[in-house]
């Protein structure tokens, strides 16, 4: 094979450009989402080919309105386009505009051209122009640009070959500035930073002197220069702000020529639409009925598949406990690692079915309404109205919704944010609330359509969502973060959602969860197989002593095996972990068992019924969760003499499962995004404490 | 002192004749919003903040704090 050329390309332009839809289109399903190094914003990359002879590496940017960056999102595009050490700075530079925002996306475009990286310009969605009556003379201003411009539709699927015909021709890519801000704010200013810095161009140096923080990828010498000139605060800040004056006098002396729009003004779709959507009534009533929507999708649509799983890996399960030879080894396999990996891939149809509505929700243009509309509210607790995205994911879980907090500008309305989601009440935690709740409440019905059991789930998730904002309030009123808040958000045109770009959303999101998430809990499962499956010199003679002890009884075989089981379990390693911390969790109704319940669903809450399960002994015939709840329902507190499950320990169990950070995945993603151990730590003895406090305080009183 | 962009009534437009370049984003200048732009407001959250305003061919929603820091001449 020929030695074959490789260039990067990076992908760069405002948010809602179409940015996304043309990088699907030049990689196809040839991409990978991985992270940066040290951050966790997605990496998406793609090979494109363009001739025999060259292929590209398409790197996808986050979007960003310019080159300063003032969220995690717009700070990698900074990185990667000033640092030229950076393993990502590209060749060229795609830089995708939108027909009707021209004007604004040609800023970026001209700040990047200053950088004096190749730069391309895309005019996207140009099959709106007759429509809109556009007409853009481009020739003109490929000249006025210094740059080869290239109108496409990434939708319709036009003028990407031309894109890629240009893009071949990358060498002979101008690299002249557009709009030469040194000459023209302030040229001594200017002068005494070439001069000074003759080793960067001047706008790359003026860059880095406007950055509050420092950067890592300059020496020492440099930093100092550099520092030099970042003393003079308000100089700076006015420079910036003739800066992006000049930036737009220069464009519109550029569109005057180039660019001629024939509308009649008038209420078009975007106002009629806007006017019912955040209506001070109905906008809330929509934004209601669709949430009612997706809670209906991802409980019962979502149900279906999530049986048809369980159902398929206990099958796996026990085939693989027929088929391989027996063993410790196929022990692991059946009891420990099939059913983790179960656990993980149950939760795929409701976490898939929710990220296709966030997808649909924010590809349509209607999210930022609701971010509009929630604003005011979200801000009396300490967080944005950007909040409301992960509020609503964390009823599937805990995890996406932490990592769809990122475009939140404001850090501290980020860090609440991320602190109270998992209070939420997560899928994860309906297993156990189902059994427990049929256990005490009664199922009596009132007035003929409210169930008690019912209304007793439905107040369970509204004190997640009253103990998410509370604490909210409880941050805002005590975090002494000093953050600049500010909130300046975009509400992009209505548009009709793209099957493709959803379907490649919903993939690209799952995959990532079921991989990062997917791991932690496969790891803790094994760990607790392990601690259950093996244990002292009772553990290993507990046949022979079962044995021994009931051999006066008329036993029947299987009675027999589950008393061996129950024995085992006891004192398994696991067991004994149970028994150390009995004392702990006595005044709250619990005994040992519920104990290594409680430990084993430390890694993910729904472990718990399956533990149960197994502590009390049933023997595995599938789902049989009647069984369960009669063993449950037979257990005797031997201090009392009375039931196990009292009303009183049934609801201090209900209120620790509601409030305490039992989630390993949740923790791990909260120490990645908030880069600090501070933080999940805060959460784990924060929401456990109170857990145990309510747990107490609930079977103190009505036991 | 002059009018600001709350004091807009819905669907009245202004031209922006100065912006307190310390108390606002840098990022709000560069999506278009500078002085001598026209700027109309569109419509109002519920609660009377953020504002829905139109400023140089952007659709933006911006808070009322921030809003009380762009003076506008109203037209």
């Amino acid at each position: 094979m020929v030695s074959k050329q490789h260039i990067k390309i990076a992908l760069v332009g405002n948010p809602n450009t179409g940015k996304t839809s043309l990088f699907n289109q030049l990689t196809g399903l040839n991409q990978k989402v991985g992270n940066y190094p040290g951050i966790t914003v997605d990496k998406k990359q793609g090979i494109c080919h363009l001739s025999k002879e060259l292929d590209a590496t398409i790197i996808d940017l986050p979007g960003t309105y310019s080159i300063n960056p003032t969220s995690v999102d717009e700070n990698i595009v900074y990185e990667t386009l000033v640092n030229n050490q950076n393993p990502d700075f590209p060749d060229v530079v795609v830089v995708v505009a939108e027909v009707e925002n021209l004007k604004r996306n040609l800023f970026l475009f001209t700040q990047i051209k200053d950088l004096e990286i190749p730069t391309v310009l895309v005019i996207n969605m140009a099959d709106q122009m007759l429509r809109k009556g556009i007409k853009i003379d481009i020739s003109v201003l490929e000249s006025e640009l210094n740059s080869k411009v290239v109108l496409l539709s990434a939708r319709k699927k036009t003028g990407i070959g031309s894109l890629k015909n240009v893009l071949k021709e990358y060498q002979n890519l101008n690299t002249k500035t557009v709009a030469d801000v040194s000459e023209r704010i302030h040229g001594h200013f200017f002068e005494r930073i070439s001069k000074s810095l003759p080793q960067f161009s001047t706008y790359k140096s003026w860059l880095l002197i406007t950055q509050e923080r420092d950067c890592n990828f300059i020496s020492i010498q440099e930093q100092e220069k550099i520092n030099i000139f970042k003393s003079k605060r308000d100089k700076i800040k006015k420079f910036q702000h003739k800066e992006a004056i000049y930036r737009y006098q220069v464009i519109n002396e550029i569109l005057k020529k180039t660019y001629f729009v024939n509308r009649e003004e008038g209420t078009d779709l975007r106002g009629k639409l806007d006017h019912i959507l955040t209506h001070k009534i109905f906008g809330y009533v929509i934004f209601a009925m669709i949430l009612i929507v997706i809670f209906q999708s991802i409980f019962a649509w979502a149900n279906i598949p999530m049986e048809w799983i369980d159902g398929a890996f206990a099958q796996l399960a026990s085939f693989a406990k027929a088929q391989l030879p027996s063993g410790k080894f196929t022990d692991l396999i059946a009891e420990g690692v099939i059913p983790g990996i179960g656990g993980i891939v149950i939760f795929v149809p409701q976490i898939a079915v929710l990220f296709m509505f966030v997808a649909i929700l924010e590809e349509t243009g209607y999210m930022s309404r609701v971010v509009f509309l929630m604003d005011k509210i979200m801000r009396r607790y300490g967080m944005s109205g950007k909040s409301i995205i992960p509020l609503v994911s964390g009823t599937a879980c805990a995890i996406p919704a932490i990592m769809s907090s990122r475009n939140i500008e404001s850090w501290r309305e980020r860090l609440i944010t991320i602190l109270v989601v998992p209070f939420t009440t997560c899928s994860a935690r309906i297993p156990v609330y189902a059994i427990i709740i049929a256990l005490i409440i009664p199922d009596k019905h009132y007035f003929g359509i409210f169930n008690l059991q019912g209304l007793t789930l439905l107040a369970l998730y509204f004190l997640g969502f009253v103990a998410a904002i509370s604490s909210a309030y409880l941050l805002h009123k005590v975090l002494k973060i000093k953050n600049r808040s500010f909130f300046v958000i975009e509400l992009p045109n209505y548009k009709i959602p793209s099957i493709r770009n959803i379907s490649i959303t919903v993939i690209e999101r799952t995959k990532a969860f079921v991989f990062g998430a997917g791991k932690i809990i496969l790891a803790i499962s094994i760990v607790l197989w392990f601690l259950a499956s093996y244990g002292g010199k009772e553990f290993k003679n507990a046949t022979k002593i079962v044995q021994d002890k009931n051999s006066s009884r008329d036993f029947s075989d299987t009675d027999l095996q589950q008393e061996i089981a129950t024995y085992r379990l006891e004192h398994s390693y696991i067991g004994m972990l149970g028994k150390t911390i009995e004392p702990a969790i006595e005044p709250l109704g619990y005994d040992w068992k519920i104990g290594i319940a409680l430990i084993s669903s430390f890694a993910a809450r729904e472990v718990f019924v399956g533990t149960l399960a197994t502590i009390y002994s049933v023997a595995d015939k599938g789902e049989n969760t009647l069984t369960i709840k009669e063993r449950m329902r037979n257990e005797v507190n031997p201090i009392t003499g009375g039931k196990r499950f009292t009303f009183a320990s049934g609801l201090s169990l209900l209120l620790f499962y509601a409030f305490a950070m039992q989630c390993m995945g949740t923790l791990a993603i909260v120490k990645r995004e908030t880069n600090s151990w501070k933080w999940p730590i805060l959460q784990l003895f924060g929401m456990t404490g109170l857990a145990y406090i309510a747990g107490m305080i609930a079977y103190q009183f009505f036991k | 002192m002059n009018d600001s962009i709350a004091q807009l009534e819905i669907g009245e437009k202004g031209i922006i004749c100065d912006i307190a370049i310390d108390k606002i984003p840098l990022k709000l200048l560069e999506m278009g919003c500078l002085p001598g732009k026209e700027v109309e407001l569109l419509q109002k959250a519920p609660l009377q903040d953020p504002l829905y305003i139109r400023v140089n061919g952007s659709y933006l929603a911006i808070r009322v704090e921030t809003a009380l820091q762009i003076a506008i001449e109203k037209i």
